[in-house]
């Protein structure tokens, strides 16, 4: 056991993390931050952009609901509710959803295998900084977007941008060419950092960590990364088409001209069907490391854990097309896509079932990451079973594009991702700033936001049902969609609600939060031996592990997991 | 919150007479469908009760709403009972888990009393996961080839000789539909004949577009097709009674999406036929209003809109030949009336946000002729 740490030797071996902080000013802090190289700074930077942009996202939806609370509602002009919708989804995916996974991969990959930074550290502050400029260049369309002459406009051609509607002649203004520089500029920020944590996860494990031996949370990140560098390519390209297109009088989907549209499609789509598993497959890690703990259980079936995240990888480059039954491919085509697009559900229900096997005979927890990991299940339960009837063609014929697709991406994306941020966030927070959450404020965000999501989202399918399309600034009175557009919008209400509780819980908790200590949740993996806050180097002494949980181990000397994996 | 009343009513609800009928044949429809309702059709009681409580409460024609469980032609019908099964097994599937969640949850709660040891630590079983990698894998396989069954059962359907051809062209933001074999041009509103027993009069359409994606969505007849520049689409409908039934498009195009809405008017053959012929005929030349043909020739109307027999051939705006057999303007945005028409000329946009159409800035007496003129074109 020489060299394994041990709970508690660490923080009293070696000052606690902050260097003397006496004689420095704001300035200071402030420089620090800008130049830091440090992957736990840097992972926090990524957070907060996230939680930032989740905010405004949030506010872009909310004013979307007024508007649509009613029939024949006049609250915002067609032109606004169609830049907020686009702003909205953009905004989710490329700055609240991919900085959230990069940041908590670069906070926690390196202290969960047990090394000191990543393998490129100044990589990735310029993976960072990318990010950030992508996402101010996004949101600068609203004062430039019509050139530097006119009044702003932000982009109003949806979140995957169909051609030929980003055309020049149906897109004028350079609303649309920020659009497309500030997701590629986030872009090739995202394949940066996707080939830092590979390396880092690949070449920087402690000694004794196995790929077998990893936490499942490093696992499933690498393929998280895997699929970024597949994923994001092709759009980066399919932009550069687009961009040629509008500035240099190529017609790659230029229809006018010969172009074609489904070109844009096919290139969108293999980009963002992986995409949306590049945002779950972190969701899944956070719920691979919290269920367990608050179980008192060893994951069950870690190995066929591993072999489905990858079967996902794999099929989910396979299923693109799913977004495009109703364009006209033939029977055959649409054939391949429905076998494919079933196909995943398989090594998805596997993890599901190993989830519950991990909570079956165990003494469960319920404290705040617990009920965040649960609503988790139930509401992805859901939404795996509403995309089945998607992924049926021609029951997609009726409900593609309508507001069912809108209620079943929402529970993927909310009901999955956003929620198991939530808990992700609960869990580490202890470690991140050293102290603990209200518990009693965390459990109130938790109910007012899981039934507002559940008031928002569960109605949301029915309109969907009776034929309601998305992406609709208004809607006649007298179609039966007036009620419960009127419900959907009451259950934002409580959504804020939670979110203010939230935001109130982690800033006042950061500051004056009980000590948390190393350990608080009683956990397993490495960066639980360490301080709270980490030392900037993680580890006085790089550890030794032998088995997945090596804190286990170390409390249960007599029973350790190594006998048995 | 900004709100001003229009002087003309969106449409909001269809005029009294479409009320009445599609309401008593609603009524016969329904004993029909218990008849016919074999497995699937049970869990839709339930969503049906919901669905009637929120309209009643919304006091909605339910014959207007455009739900994709109350198909009225054949695809729509083939769909709704695909979904059915599907619903089916996925709400068996959802029983089980979410059961199980919540077995777990309560049955291995901590307890008040623990003793604070760990429990038993499992570690995998290969039987197990065996066990739900096949049951999943034996669910997929069955939903798959119904799925491929209905696939081909409606995409590759062989179409008729007596079938029905219509052209239909999606502009931002309005539908252009053509008869070509019988040489009717028309807009927003589609009128097709249903089938009657033996006979059988599908429609086929062939979708093409002017500018950007739209998409044909008319849920009770059948699934939505896009309507891609450069690429021809089809699909096909086959109702099996007279009535309206509403849709609109599905895919953004642009700021108006919203305002491209389609009503399908589904006639016995007789007055399909009548429809027809009604159709066929040159524009009225109604001397009276000579003035107001004076000016639509006169100014840019004619650049975008035609009228048969007149100089105006435009093809950027919707075909007014027969404008007033039309319910509705601006693709669904107002009631087609003499005021309607008066209050969309005069400003296109407030109506309509965003529309391509300008506001031609005609005086007080120009604006009365043409109204005048464009009310004769029955």
């Amino acid at each position: 056991m020489n060299g394994t740490v041990t709970t508690g030797d660490i923080s009293s071996a070696m000052p606690s993390g902050a260097t003397t902080a006496t004689e420095k000013t704001v300035f200071d802090h402030i420089h620090s931050w800008l130049v830091t190289v440090d992957h736990k700074k840097l992972g926090l930077m990524y957070i907060i952009y996230g939680l930032v942009f989740f905010v405004v996202a949030g506010l872009e939806a909310s004013l979307m609901r007024i508007q649509l609370a009613m029939p024949n509602n006049h609250f915002l002009s067609p032109q606004l509710f169609n830049q907020l919708f686009t702003m909205h989804g953009t905004t989710m995916v490329f700055l609240v959803g991919m900085p959230l996974i990069f940041g908590f991969a670069n906070y926690l990959v390196p202290l969960m295998i047990g090394a000191r930074d990543l393998a490129f550290p100044r990589l990735n502050a310029f993976g960072f900084w990318l990010s950030v400029c992508g996402g101010l260049l996004l949101y600068f369309s609203f004062i430039g977007g019509e050139g530097m002459a006119g009044a702003g406009s932000a982009p109003d051609v949806g979140w995957f941008a169909y051609a030929p509607l980003t055309g020049k002649a149906f897109s004028k203004g350079h609303s649309t060419d920020y659009w497309i520089l500030g997701i590629m500029v986030g872009g090739f920020g995202s394949i940066a950092t996707a080939a830092n944590i590979i390396t880092t996860i690949l070449c920087m494990r402690c000694r004794g960590m196995t790929l077998a031996k990893m936490p499942l949370l490093a696992w499933l990140n690498l393929i998280m990364c895997g699929m970024v560098l597949l994923a994001v390519s092709p759009l980066t390209a399919a932009q550069i088409m687009l961009l040629l297109d509008r500035f240099l009088g190529s017609h790659f989907f230029d229809t006018q001209a010969g172009g074609s549209a489904t070109l844009w499609m096919h290139f969108f789509w293999i980009f963002g069907h992986p995409e949306v598993y590049i945002l779950i497959i972190p969701a899944f890690a956070f719920a691979s490391e919290i269920i367990p703990v608050f179980s008192r259980k060893a994951i069950f079936g870690y190995p066929v854990m591993v072999a489905a995240t990858v079967a996902i990888g794999f099929v989910s480059v396979s299923v693109w097309a799913h977004h495009m039954f109703t364009i006209g491919m033939t029977s055959t085509a649409n054939t391949f896509f429905v076998i494919s697009t079933m196909m995943v559900g398989i090594p998805t229900g596997i993890k599901i079932f190993n989830w519950l096997g991990t909570m079956w005979g165990g003494k469960l927890r319920f404290d705040t990451p617990m009920l965040f990991c649960i609503a988790f299940l139930f509401q992805f339960l859901i939404a795996g079973l509403t995309g089945i009837m998607l992924a049926a063609a021609p029951f997609n014929w009726q409900l593609n594009d309508s507001y069912f697709v809108v209620a079943h991406f929402h529970f993927t994306l909310v009901g999955g991702f956003v929620i198991m941020i939530f808990a992700a966030l609960y869990y580490w927070f202890p470690k991140a700033t050293g102290r603990l959450f209200s518990e009693k404020l965390g459990k109130w965000h938790f109910w007012l936001f899981v039934l507002g999501f559940h008031m928002t989202f569960d109605t949301m399918h029915i309109p969907g049902i009776l034929g309601m399309p998305r992406r609709i600034y208004t809607y006649e009175a007298g179609r039966g969609w007036g009620v419960l557009n009127l419900v959907i919008s009451m259950g934002v209400i409580l959504q804020i609600a939670g979110i203010l509780i939230f935001v109130f819980n982690l800033l006042r908790s950061a500051r004056k939060g009980r000590p948390a200590g190393n350990d608080p949740w009683d956990a397993w993996t490495l960066e639980w031996s360490t301080s709270s806050p980490p030392p900037e180097y993680n580890f006085a002494e790089i550890p030794t592990v032998k088995s997945r949980r090596p804190l286990w181990d170390i409390k249960h000397p007599t029973d350790p997991d190594w006998k048995y994996e | 919150m900004k709100s001003f009343s229009l002087p003309i009513d969106p449409i909001c609800c269809p005029d009294a007479k479409e009320v009445g009928t599609t309401a008593s044949r609603n009524g016969a429809r329904s004993n029909r469908t218990v008849r016919r309702a074999s497995l699937p059709i049970y869990w839709l009681a339930t969503f049906i009760v919901i669905q009637q409580s929120v309209l009643a409460a919304e006091k909605t024609d339910t014959a207007l709403v455009p739900s994709i469980f109350a198909p009225e032609s054949a695809p729509a019908h083939a769909i709704s009972h695909l979904a059915g099964f599907v619903l089916v097994i996925t709400a068996a599937i959802f029983v089980v888990v979410a059961g199980l969640l919540l077995y777990a949850v309560v049955r291995f709660r901590r307890r008040a009393n623990d003793d604070g040891t760990e429990p038993a630590q499992v570690y995998g079983s290969g039987p197990v996961e065996a066990a739900w990698t096949t049951v999943p894998f034996l669910i997929v396989l069955v939903l798959t080839l119904t799925t491929a069954r209905v696939i081909q059962e409606v995409q590759d359907a062989r179409k008729p000789v007596e079938a029905l051809d219509v052209q239909v062209i999606g502009h931002q933001w309005w539908w252009e539909i053509r008869y070509p074999k019988l040489g009717i041009v028309t807009a927003n509103e589609l009128h097709v004949p249903a089938s009657q027993g033996r006979s059988r009069f599908p429609t086929f359409l062939d979708l093409r577009s002017a500018d950007v994606v739209h998409s044909f969505w008319v849920p009770r007849l059948a699934g939505k097709t896009d309507l891609i520049p450069n690429k021809v689409n089809s699909m096909w409908i086959e109702p099996e009674r007279p009535g309206l039934f509403v849709g609109q498009c599905a895919k953004y195009c642009g700021t108006q999406h919203a305002k491209m809405l389609l009503r399908v008017y589904v006639h016995t053959r007789e007055d399909f036929d009548r429809w027809v012929e009604q159709q066929r005929k040159l524009a009225e030349n109604d001397p009276t209003a000579a003035g107001g043909r004076l000016v639509f020739e006169r100014t840019a109307c004619i650049n975008c809109h035609a009228v048969n027999g007149t100089v105006g051939n435009g093809r950027f705006g919707p075909d007014l030949t027969h404008l007033m057999s039309r319910t509705t303007l601006g693709s669904g945005a107002l009631t087609n009336s003499p005021e309607g028409l008066r209050a969309w000329i005069k400003s296109p946009d407030r109506f309509k946000p965003g529309v391509l159409m300008p506001a031609m800035n005609l005086n007080h007496g120009d604006l009365d002729k043409l109204v005048a003129y464009l009310t004769t074109l029955k």
